[in-house]
């Protein structure tokens, strides 16, 4: 019993790492107004970015071959969405398709119809001297391949930035009273692009964790939906990095369910569990009715 | 103290729109589009190093070459494409962001596969068309879901009906592994729906069903009501400027908005059904392959016209028609017209720039509250 929980508790935070990566970057894109629904498009090209970047043997490069496509994707969602000022959601939308496809293609291309590619090296999973020894949340947080511990560092890091500085104040403000920050002389579209290449990059990372520590494969549209699910987790961690953490590790809860069950031999439909996130993130949107402080008053707006 | 909020959608295509049909007229709209798309995919191909006249003319081959890829995979394909294409044109006219057609099309699948499996085999031909009218209550209801989120708890629709599409997809999930799974449970679908429950094929000898008759007619339909009814006015009304539309027209927004997403929910739910009565005679989890996605792109290019949606439907359908034979003939991936289409849609962004700039203004801000009691 306690072998069949900590196994689902590890799985849980192994499912949570990349959607909580991508979470968090999106979470700095919106707070600077910006909403990226482009995020879909940034993990997948972050996935094939990293089976090119790993070839057979060199994991770090496939991570940064992964980071690397994700920031690109975020470049030209901002050629549109930040300098043209064209409209986020249409943008976000045509960059998921473009990705889709183009990766799709290229894959087909240079793998062959049948796949193959199933030599890419994974990280395995790294433990934390002593911390791991802890019963049960020892193996659960401190035994996990290296991204999970890219998580603990960054979302911190984005609340000191965010809460604590000067630029996290710009960021924050200009998410909130564009004009206000205009007039005082803030460069809104300096900061949305910043945050966006930032957002870019985890989400590359996310799609290179998929890759690298997960699957050791990559699928056509292997991110199936994950990028949308990270938008979800922002609004249910209404916008702030400890909330995105929570809301990461309820939607990782939610899919390891599924292996729960079959270690239980339990033959219960998981997919009704899997919806559960979703309805919490619509039922937590709807209780913020009449308490208009949670999401960015900018957000979705041309800057 | 918000400022007016223009519709996204449609202010976002409408200098475009407005010059491009204004001079050119409607179906060369359609045309240009096809031209641009041939050129892309062209280009395309060229630098991935594949023979492009051999795989454009597989393309051609696969869609609109012979009566029967035309029939049997074009317009077939294009049904679902127009249906919720107009799903999406219609919602984006009145500033309804309803990103969620592909999973209101599952729905609308889900529950005409019920209705058929429960009733079909007494009702005969009769379950035909209340299987298509459950499929557009399911689908209606679904996007009623957003529309109730929107209307009295401020849920931005954007964010709603991405929520849930996912929720949706579990949903069918859950039920062909479970409560309509096919009697040996070995496989995640349902039973087949009896046949008395399948459309009518319009043309003998192919694969084209009433279906496709069902969407031409919808386009006219709608068509007319946008340009000629009191409700389309008023729909343009709260897409065009919300506040002026409530001030001066006397628009319940709130209302409208509700009956746009049911409507476009209706659509949606509607094209699944007939994906299940017209195409796979059953309920199987990727039953869509992003339909409701790829409905964004048709109803952007069409201009958010429903008649331009016809056009743009069918040149899509016949596009991942003819990808497929592509992908045979010349080996050329067929998904590589998801790219083409994205470039499309980037490439109207670029050339309207300035007609979106102002239209997005407050948008968000705008959909928070848009019930008429917080009239200025």
């Amino acid at each position: 019993m306690t072998g069949a929980l900590t196994s689902f508790l590890e799985a849980s935070v192994r499912t949570a790492t990349p959607l909580a990566l991508a979470a968090l970057g999106e979470l700095l894109v919106e707070r600077a107004g910006v909403i990226n629904i482009g995020l879909e498009g940034i993990v997948l090209g972050g996935a094939f970015g990293a089976l090119l970047g790993a070839g057979t043997n060199h994991l770090l490069l496939g991570f940064l071959a992964g980071c690397a496509a994700g920031i690109a994707v975020a470049a030209l969602f901002g050629v549109f969405a930040v300098s043209m000022r064209a409209d986020q959601i249409i943008t976000g939308t045509a960059i998921n398709l473009l990705v889709l496809g183009l990766t799709g293609a290229l894959y087909r291309g240079l793998y062959g119809a049948t796949g193959a590619a199933l030599s890419i090296p994974t990280t395995g999973s790294f433990a934390v001297p002593v911390l791991s020894r802890i019963p049960v949340l020892g193996p659960t947080f401190f035994d996990q391949p290296p991204p999970t511990y890219l998580v603990y560092v960054v979302a911190p890091l984005f609340w000191w930035w965010l809460y604590r500085t000067h630029a996290g104040l710009a960021i924050r403000a200009i998410g909130e009273r564009l004009e206000a920050v205009r007039v005082a002389g803030v460069d809104a579209h300096r900061w949305r692009w910043i945050t966006l290449l930032v957002g870019g990059a985890l989400g590359g990372v996310a799609g290179a964790t998929l890759v690298l520590s997960q699957s050791g494969t990559f699928a056509e549209g292997m991110s199936a939906g994950r990028g949308f699910i990270a938008i979800a987790i922002v609004v249910l961690g209404r916008w702030r990095p400890m909330g995105v953490l929570i809301a990461s590790l309820l939607f990782g809860a939610a899919s390891a369910l599924q292996y729960l069950f079959q270690a239980m031999g339990w033959s219960v439909p998981y997919q009704l569990f899997l919806a559960v996130p979703y309805v919490l993130t619509l039922l937590a949107l709807a209780g913020f009715a009449g308490r208009r402080i949670e999401s960015p008053a900018a957000l979705g707006r041309a800057g | 103290m918000r400022p007016a909020t223009p519709a996204p959608g449609a202010s976002a295509v409408s200098t475009w729109r407005h010059r491009a049909a204004t001079s050119l007229g409607g179906a060369a709209i359609v045309v240009m589009v096809a031209v641009l798309s041939l050129a892309l995919l062209w280009v395309a191909l060229r630098l991935a190093g594949f023979d492009a006249t051999l795989a454009l003319g597989a393309l051609w081959r696969g869609s609109f070459g012979t009566w029967y890829a035309l029939t049997s995979s074009t317009l077939v394909r294009a049904t679902p494409l127009v249906l919720t294409g107009l799903a999406v044109a219609i919602a984006f006219r009145a500033g309804v962001w309803n990103i969620g057609a592909d999973g209101q099309l599952l729905v609308g699948a889900a529950v005409a596969t019920a209705v058929g499996l429960a009733w079909g085999a007494q009702l005969g031909w009769l379950s035909i068309p209340l299987a298509l009218a459950a499929g557009a209550i399911g689908g209606a209801l679904w996007a009623g879901v957003a529309a109730v989120l929107r209307t009295k708890f401020g849920v931005l629709e954007v964010i709603s009906t991405i929520m849930l599409n996912f929720v949706a997809l579990d949903l069918v999930g859950y039920l062909v592994r479970g409560p309509l799974q096919e009697p040996s449970h070995a496989y995640p679908q349902s039973d087949q729906i009896p046949a008395t429950m399948h459309l009518p094929i319009l043309i003998p000898g192919t694969r084209l069903h009433a279906g496709f008759a069902l969407a031409v007619a919808a386009s006219l339909v709608l068509w007319w009501a946008m340009r000629s009814t009191a409700a389309g006015f008023r729909v343009r009304a709260i897409g065009a400027n919300p506040d002026a539309a409530r001030v001066a027209g006397r628009v319940d927004v709130a209302r409208t908005t509700t009956n746009v997403l049911l409507l476009s929910g209706a659509l949606a739910g509607l094209a699944g059904a007939i994906e299940v009565s017209g195409v796979t005679f059953a309920l199987y989890e990727n039953i869509s392959p992003g339909y409701g996605y790829t409905a964004i792109a048709v109803a952007l290019l069409a201009g958010l016209d429903p008649l331009g949606v016809l056009g743009t439907g069918i040149l899509f359908g016949s596009l991942e028609a003819g990808a497929l034979s592509m992908q045979r003939e010349a080996s050329v991936p067929s998904v590589v017209v998801t790219a083409v289409e994205a470039a499309l849609v980037l490439l109207l962004l670029a050339i309207s720039r300035r007609g979106s700039a102002a239209s997005i203004i407050a948008r968000f801000a705008g959909a928070r509250s848009p019930t008429p009691d917080d009239a200025p």
